[in-house]
This record gives C-alpha cells, structure tokens and sequence, in this order.
C-alpha cells in the first residue's frame, strides 16, 4: 500500500531520513503544555519513540522515531491524554507566544490569550505555503515578532497625567528612546522617539500616566532560507477586534493572490505591498 | 517640595546591575516602615531600572535628585515590612 506522505505530513508527522520513521510534530500554543499533556507525552516517547523529545525551534514539541505501523495507536494515546498532533507543510503553523502581561513584568498584552485566539482562529488552515503567527509581549520582543508572517508585539500608548505627577523625572532616565522632556514641572513625549515599550509607565511612582495597551503588527517576515524582517504598515492598533480584522484581511490576501509555494514576502513583493497595504488599511479602518 | 527626613544613605555606584538593586532592597529592609532611604546611584542602566524595580517592590519613591555630576539620589520611602 502506499504511504500518503503529504497527509502524513499535514497531521504533523515528519518523515525521518531513517524509513518507515517519523518525528510527530504536537499542536502547541505559546510553548504551553499542561503536566497532564506532558506524562502523556511521556509515556508516548517511551513507549512507540525512543524515550525523548524534541524541543522545536518555534516552541512545539516532536517525538522522533515513532515507526509507521504505530501511527493510528499513537494518536489514540495521545488523543486520550488530551493532546493533539500538529501540522506541517503549506498551512498555518504552530502559534508562537511569550508569558506576556500574564507573568512577566514587561508584557503590555496578555500574548497567550491572543495565541489562543488565534490558534483556534486560523491553525492549520490551507495556504499556499507555510504560515506563522508569533506573538510578543513587548518592545524587548523575546519572540522575535518580525520573523514571522504576521508579527503581533504588545505596546502601550501613553498620555502625562499632570495632576498626578510629582515631576520627579524618574520616567525621563527610564525612557531608552530619549523621548521625554521634563521642563519646570511639565513632561513631553516626543510622538517620533516613542517606541511604546511603556517604560516610563511603569517607573512611574505615582501611575501619572494614562496608559492604552494595543499591537504592533509586522507582515512578510521570514527567517529560513531568505531573511527578511516583517514591515510594519499600519499605526498602533488599539484593540482586539481590529487586530483581528487585519488578521483576518492578511489571510485572506494571501490565500486569494498567493502562489503555489510561494512564502507570504514573495507575494508581497510580486503583487506589491503597497496594494497589501491599501487591503489592511482598509481591514484597519473597518472598511468593507 | 519639603524637606526629607533621611534616615539612612546607601551607595550603589560601587556595584553593578543585578547587585545595585539588591544592595538598595538590603538597606530598605534595615528601616523601619515609613522611614526614608536615599540611595545614590549611577547614571545610565542603574537609574534607568533600579527605581522601578523598588516601585515593583512596592516602596514610595519621593523624588529623584541630579546631582549633575553623574549620579543621582533616589529618595524612597519603606512601604511595608
């Protein structure tokens, strides 16, 4: 009988130099997986691999060597201690995320959640080629936001609240950008220098400023064989449900004008991204 | 602004991050709640972070002096024990 291994590929087994071999990509959100998710797995790379895991570079978890005959009885296993396999090949990828607002100090967005979202938004969707969302927490960008497709860092607007301030110039030593001025008891920010990172806010002694969490979207990034880092189209977006329209916009432009594997960047720069970004523009504004 | 009643003095100059915040949280936990320190510290990586990370400890931060010469006195009131 033959082997489907583009099939085999979409549900995430990865076909090994060694025959009849696989590595089983798992489906995986912002490097999240539960103790329970973990024994299973446990259990599996003991029993049908070879007693370890792989670690991927974009925060998944494979098993190598599981043999072909196995495949049908791993996936129960894995199905029974709630975890899913992945996927490869030309579709949308494993979500990446840092903890973001959840855990860490820095994060301006809680980044797990919106992975979530848009995990269930659009995992494994058919494309032309590969698709990656990553999601970052903040300007430190500890997920490497631009090397994805569609790059989403959390950023904070901010806004001097006078009454509240007590002129210290605590925020101006904090800001990296060199963006605030403190001049006989009034502070600016310099629109131009401000990269969002909200630093001064959160040194801020006395929380004098109004503060807007939002995203920073890149399109195009790719960092395989071509290097090449996300451009940034749109100003700060503000809320979620834009977000998520420009989202929803930039998989629909790829999946309409792509090419049989030909990488997101490539369609940009055949088709043109300034008539991308008129379409995200568009999604932006909520323009039909 | 009205005077402070410092009560004690520290000197981060000498240390480098992650020890100049330390050093701060050791003289803080050596005062008594209410009680103010003021800790002298260098421009550059120490004053951009050491405020808020006694902030993030949840101590008061007064004022922040420039000495113009380099350093700068961070005046912080203990909060809590």
């Amino acid at each position: 009988m033959a082997v489907d291994y583009s099939a085999l590929k979409a549900g995430g087994f990865m076909r090994q130099k060694q025959k009849d071999n696989f590595s089983l990509r798992l489906r995986t959100v912002g490097g999240t997986v539960t103790a329970e998710q973990l024994r299973t797995v446990q259990a599996v790379a003991d029993e049908f691999g070879e007693g370890y895991i792989h670690l991927t570079s974009r925060q998944g978890i494979e098993i190598p060597f599981i043999k072909l005959a196995d495949i049908e009885e791993v996936k129960r296993r894995l199905a029974e201690g709630g975890v899913e396999t992945g996927v490869c090949g030309p579709r949308v990828r494993t979500v990446t995320a840092c903890q973001g607002g959840r855990c860490c100090p820095s994060g301006c967005i809680d980044a797990l959640d919106l992975a979530e979202k848009l995990d269930a938004r659009y995992f494994g969707r058919e494309l032309n080629h590969k698709f990656k969302f990553g999601v970052t927490g903040c300007q430190n960008n500890c997920l490497k936001a631009e090397e994805n497709d569609f790059g989403v860092k959390g950023g904070v607007q901010v806004a001097w609240k006078e009454d509240a301030c007590i002129g210290c110039g605590v925020c101006v030593k904090a800001c990296r950008r060199g963006a605030i001025t403190l001049e006989e008891g009034k502070i600016t920010v310099d629109e131009e220098k401000c990269n969002n990172c909200g630093r001064c806010n959160r040194s801020c002694p006395t929380d004098a400023w109004d503060v807007t969490s939002g995203y920073m979207v890149s399109f195009g990034g790719t960092f395989g064989n071509n290097l090449k880092f996300g451009e940034g189209l749109l100003p700060f977006i503000r809320d979620e449900e834009t977000l998520l329209r420009v989202a929803d916009a930039t998989i629909d432009f790829f999946a309409e004008n792509g090419l049989p594997s030909e990488r997101f960047f490539k369609t940009l720069e055949r088709v043109g991204i300034d008539t991308f970004k008129v379409v995200v523009e568009k999604a932006y504004k909520g323009e039909e | 602004m009205a005077d402070f009643q410092i009560k004690d003095t520290v000197d981060i100059t000498d240390v480098v991050c992650p020890v100049t915040f330390v050093k701060a949280k050791v003289a803080l936990e050596e005062l008594e709640e209410g009680e103010i320190l003021s800790i002298h510290m260098a421009d550059g990586e120490p004053v951009q972070n050491v405020p808020r990370s006694i902030k993030e400890e949840g101590h008061q931060i007064l004022k922040l002096l420039d000495n113009s010469d380099g350093t700068y006195d961070l005046i912080v009131r203990k909060v809590g024990e």
